[in-house]
């Protein structure tokens, strides 16, 4: 096998500049890591490695990688020349593979042109040693700071500043020179104040602090705390109280963070409560017909979504009471793929309301004087379409995969904003102004609150407020649908998935007056946002608990468990709430006695 | 001429049935002719049947439908449930003086809760008054802000979902999902034995017969009738000068008091209380034995509990996959064609018959009384 001559001559060069001029011409990485693998020192070897620090090409983590894992290999030709290759593509019979040069990255051609094969056993891998291998870790940590990417530059920044090491300090100071993006160069600043934070000077120190003051990053409250010690002990007045100024400041900022972020889950959690509620506020607060089955209408919408998607993807065999019923599918991908939630928003209403119309003609409609007993048949509506759900889907959740549009996170100053509980809030209002057009602006909804408010004068009028009726109950329980659409990017789907939600949404509907769409929409965020303040502080408010008498322990206890006792301190408020609004919050009048 | 006989053979009929279950049932069981098994499921149908039972002088009397009862139940077996436990001793897994689920929780002495109810009295005193204390202060909030109809029934259902969400937890220190359980000894004796099960089984018979009786005679005296007239039409009681609150919140009372019963009973039987015994879907499913009985009688929620937890009892073996089927269809088809329950079966069928041997005679009343029981008049 023959080999081209510059290498043997590049060998010789290598050994040179490592010796001595490394600033020569200035070679790329993967030359200087050519030349490192090449070297016999092992000081030189690190010297060469380590003069990677802080720059950035996408060849130096592949190869390090690479070296790391004895994936790079020393070819030694006859003549005693080494030549540094990887071997890249398939092994052919014999098992050799394809060599590629590591100093310039393309295949290894010989002296007719051809690509060399090698066999990894005639081949060296090359060696390393801890020493060697700490060196690559420091390049490869910082290899990320050069990135292209702002997001992996910020990651790479904050990891930097959060483990404190004084010796990457320069490099971050280069960098801060030369970056221009804002949010990269405030990391900038905040890790290498909080490098400074160790730093022995007491001048450095105070300047770090007044810049964390300034900054006031979350994650630097434990350092702070750490300094504020120090000081302490060492009795450095000056020091400790820019720490302390530095921590209220974070403080400070950790509180409105808090704040700001249980707003936003309180608004988010009232939309998941609205929209789940805006179909029953239909069925229960226009037609006064108790649907316990409208849980299981939020399940229907979920579990057609949940179709969908496998129609987009790869198909699905449903078992059905014995027969298999195949569903072909369409085996998108990407972006179409990922449209499968939009196709499944309108299906979701349709469905639901087909079973919602089904199940007012065969039960409800002979039930409509007698709301007592629509509420303990549609139970039992809801325990056959629960068991329905588990012999057609099996009793564990099913997947649903959130559209990439749906899943992420928004970071605005350090509260968290997730895509899919902002889309949540968007829904509700969308859902909300829609519903308000169809129940103001349309002839349907025209009759329907005719039919609602006197059935029997809309009906000597000349509406047939049968077939209202049947299109009121469609239109409620396809709102239940749509909910469920949602729902299902939230949280799981599984059979029981409406029992989950079905007593909330009575909640929603009587706290804010039965008949009051506004007063839904009212104690739908109402109720969201307590139960949201209520789980952020009541773990803070615990440990007050102690006072009452005999229960105290037990109160202290409970309260630990912020989300069930919050919970079941809405509930409880709920009571209390009706006792002064015993009609909820928005009562329609009427002169009638019973109403 | 109907109605005479009637009369006269109730009483008959009520002690024939109560020779069978307090008398006949223990006797065979002490022959060896039904086995302890046996025995024990049936106790634990009589149990239901108390259950059922409050359902029905709420629901079937007062015209209030308590998604609740269930809760009630469950508190009583969780008080007595607590004696059991701590009779239990060191007998437990661990070998410590406390309950288990505690030595696992990392609790080295008993909770102060938790120590007075090595006594039987004291633990008997709380099957009273936590349910009674629970019912008393939600139903004093209740009716006095006019709380009825179904909105009564979505305050109890909520009201148990609060509470059953709280007992799932862990700090409670009642259990957590997994109750109490693994009981030993009842008042010294072992509950293995089989004569602890005719006990706890003649006990369970006869505390339904006295919940039976109390339930008769309270219908027929003045208050009855009051509670029953604020059923079929509320406002004209109030307007007669009553207050109805009062009357409800008595029967509320009364009918968390038979439920604990139900549930202190449940629990020796069964050996095992947890809170998924108290979700509202087992108050639903107690509504279900009630309507499907017969609501507005005595005798129809007893029928009903026993028929309807029979049929599970076999449903789930033979066909495990249908019985939610089987029972939400049955729920179904009783509440549209059947509002008396089965035991307004025979009149039914009666009015049939007449209808069919005189066809020219106009159509007997249908049994709408019911019917109309619960509906706004």
């Amino acid at each position: 096998m023959t080999h081209p001559l510059p290498c043997w001559l590049r060998a010789v060069l290598a050994g040179l500049f490592a010796a001595g001029a490394l600033a020569a011409a200035e070679p790329t990485p993967r030359q200087i890591i050519a030349r490192a693998a090449l070297t016999e020192d092992a000081a030189q070897q690190r010297a060469l490695i380590s003069s990677l620090l802080g720059r950035a090409d996408d060849a130096i983590v592949p190869l390090l990688e690479a070296w790391r894992k004895d994936a790079l290999f020393l070819h030694t030709a006859a003549d005693g020349t080494k030549t540094p290759v990887q071997l890249t593509g398939d092994p052919d019979a014999t098992g050799a593979r394809v060599a590629s040069r590591v100093d310039t990255g393309g295949p290894w051609l010989d002296a007719s042109g051809r690509p060399v094969r090698l066999n990894p056993s005639e081949l060296t891998a090359v060696e390393h040693n801890t020493s060697l291998r700490r060196a690559m870790k420091g390049v490869l940590d910082l290899v990320d700071l050069a990135a292209a990417d702002p997001a992996k530059r910020l990651k790479a920044i904050q990891a930097i500043g959060l483990a404190q090491d004084a010796e990457k300090l320069p490099v971050l100071q280069g960098r801060l020179a030369t970056d221009s993006v804002p949010a990269v160069r405030r990391a900038l600043r905040e890790a290498i104040a909080l490098i400074q934070l160790k730093d022995a000077r007491d001048e450095v120190k105070l300047a770090a602090l007044a810049e964390l003051r300034e900054l006031h990053p979350l994650a630097s409250a434990d350092f702070l705390q750490r300094a504020l010690q120090e000081a302490r002990e060492r009795q450095n007045a000056a020091v400790a109280g820019a720490a302390r100024a530095a921590l209220r400041a974070v403080e400070d900022h950790r509180t409105t963070v808090d704040f700001l972020g249980t707003l936003f889950r309180g608004l988010s959690l009232g939309s998941i409560l609205l929209v789940a509620a805006l179909g029953l506020a239909i069925t229960f607060g226009l037609m006064r017909v108790i649907n316990m089955a409208h849980g299981e209408m939020i399940a229907v919408g979920a579990y057609t979504t949940y179709l969908v998607q496998n129609v987009f993807g790869a198909g699905l065999t449903i078992p059905c009471f014995g027969l298999s019923v195949p569903l072909p599918g369409l085996n998108l991908s990407g972006a179409a793929y990922q449209g499968y939630f939009l196709a499944a928003l309108p299906l979701s209403f349709l469905s639901a309301a087909l079973v919602g119309i089904a199940l007012e003609r065969s039960v409800i409609q002979f039930l409509y004087r007698r709301p007592l007993e629509s509420l303990l048949a549609t139970w039992g509506v809801s325990l056959v379409l629960q068991q329905g759900f588990r012999l057609m889907f099996g009793a564990n959740n099913v997947q649903v995969s959130s559209p990439s549009y749906l899943s992420g996170n928004w970071l605005i100053n350090d509260v968290i904003l997730g895509w899919n509980r902002v889309f949540v809030i968007g829904f509700a209002i969308l859902i909300v102004f829609g519903m308000w057009l169809v129940l103001t602006k349309t002839p349907l909804g025209l009759l329907i609150r005719a039919s609602m408010q006197n059935r029997t004068m809309a009906s000597c009028m000349g509406v047939s407020t049968g077939r209202v009726n049947l299109l009121t109950f469609g239109l409620g329980s396809g709102l239940a649908g749509l909910a469920g659409a949602f729902l299902s990017q939230i949280g799981n789907v599984g059979p029981s998935l409406g029992q989950g939600y079905i007593i909330d949404s009575f909640m929603v509907v009587v706290v804010g007056g039965v008949g009051s769409i506004g007063g839904t929409i009212l104690s739908a965020f109402g109720i969201g946002g307590v139960d949201q303040v209520l789980q952020q502080y009541l773990p803070s408010v615990a440990p007050g608990l102690g006072w009452v008498p005999g229960l105290g322990g037990f109160l202290q206890n409970l309260a630990q468990d912020a989300a069930v006792f919050g919970k079941i301190l809405v509930l409880a408020g709920i009571i209390l709430f009706l006792q002064w609004r015993p009609a909820g919050l928005f009562v329609i009048r009427s002169r009638g006695l019973e109403d | 001429m109907a109605t005479a006989r009637l009369r006269l053979s109730e009483p008959l009929a009520i002690t024939a049935a109560a020779v069978l279950f307090l008398g006949v049932f223990p006797f065979l069981h002490a022959q060896g002719v039904i086995s302890t098994f046996t025995l024990g499921v049936w106790g634990k149908y009589l149990c239901y049947a108390l259950l059922a039972i409050s359902v029905d002088l709420l629901w079937g009397y007062t015209g209030l439908l308590s998604l609740g009862q269930a809760l009630f139940f469950t508190l009583g077996g969780y008080m007595h449930g607590m004696y059991l436990m701590r009779m239990i001793g060191d007998l437990g897994q661990y070998k410590k003086p406390i309950p288990d689920f505690l030595v696992f929780l990392g609790w080295e002495r008993l909770p102060a809760f938790w120590e007075p109810f090595a006594s039987f009295p004291f633990a008997v005193a709380m099957v009273f008054a936590v349910p009674g204390v629970v019912a008393f202060l939600f139903g004093y909030l209740a009716f006095r802000s006019r709380i009825k109809g179904v909105y009564f029934s979505i305050l109890t259902q909520a009201l148990t979902y609060a509470a059953s969400i709280m007992f799932f937890r862990n700090n409670l220190l009642l259990g957590g999902n997994n109750g109490f359980t693994d009981f030993k000894f009842i008042l010294g004796h072992r509950l293995a034995d089989p004569a602890t099960a005719r006990a706890l089984y003649a006990a369970s018979a006869l505390a339904l017969l006295l919940a039976f009786l109390f339930c008769r005679w309270l219908s027929r005296t003045k208050f009855g009738l009051v509670q029953q007239a604020i059923r079929d039409g509320e406002n004209r009681v109030l307007f007669s000068g009553y207050a109805t609150a009062h009357f409800k919140l008595f029967i509320f009372v009364v009918a968390a008091w038979i439920a604990a019963i139900g549930g202190a009973l449940y629990t020796p039987q069964v050996g095992i209380i947890n809170p998924s015994e108290m979700q509202a879907d087992k108050s639903l499913e107690a509504v279900v034995w009630v309507a499907v009985g017969g609501r507005g009688t005595l005798l129809g929620p007893i029928v009903g509990a026993i028929g309807i937890n029979a049929l599970k009892s076999w449903a789930t073996r033979a066909y495990p996959d249908l019985w939610l089927i089987i029972l939400g269809t049955l729920f179904i088809l009783v509440v549209l064609f059947l509002p008396g329950g089965i035991v307004s079966l025979p009149a039914r069928l009666k009015a049939l018959w007449q209808r069919f041997r005189s066809p020219r005679l106009p159509d007997p009343a249908p049994p709408a009384a019911a019917e109309s029981a619960s509906a706004k008049p």
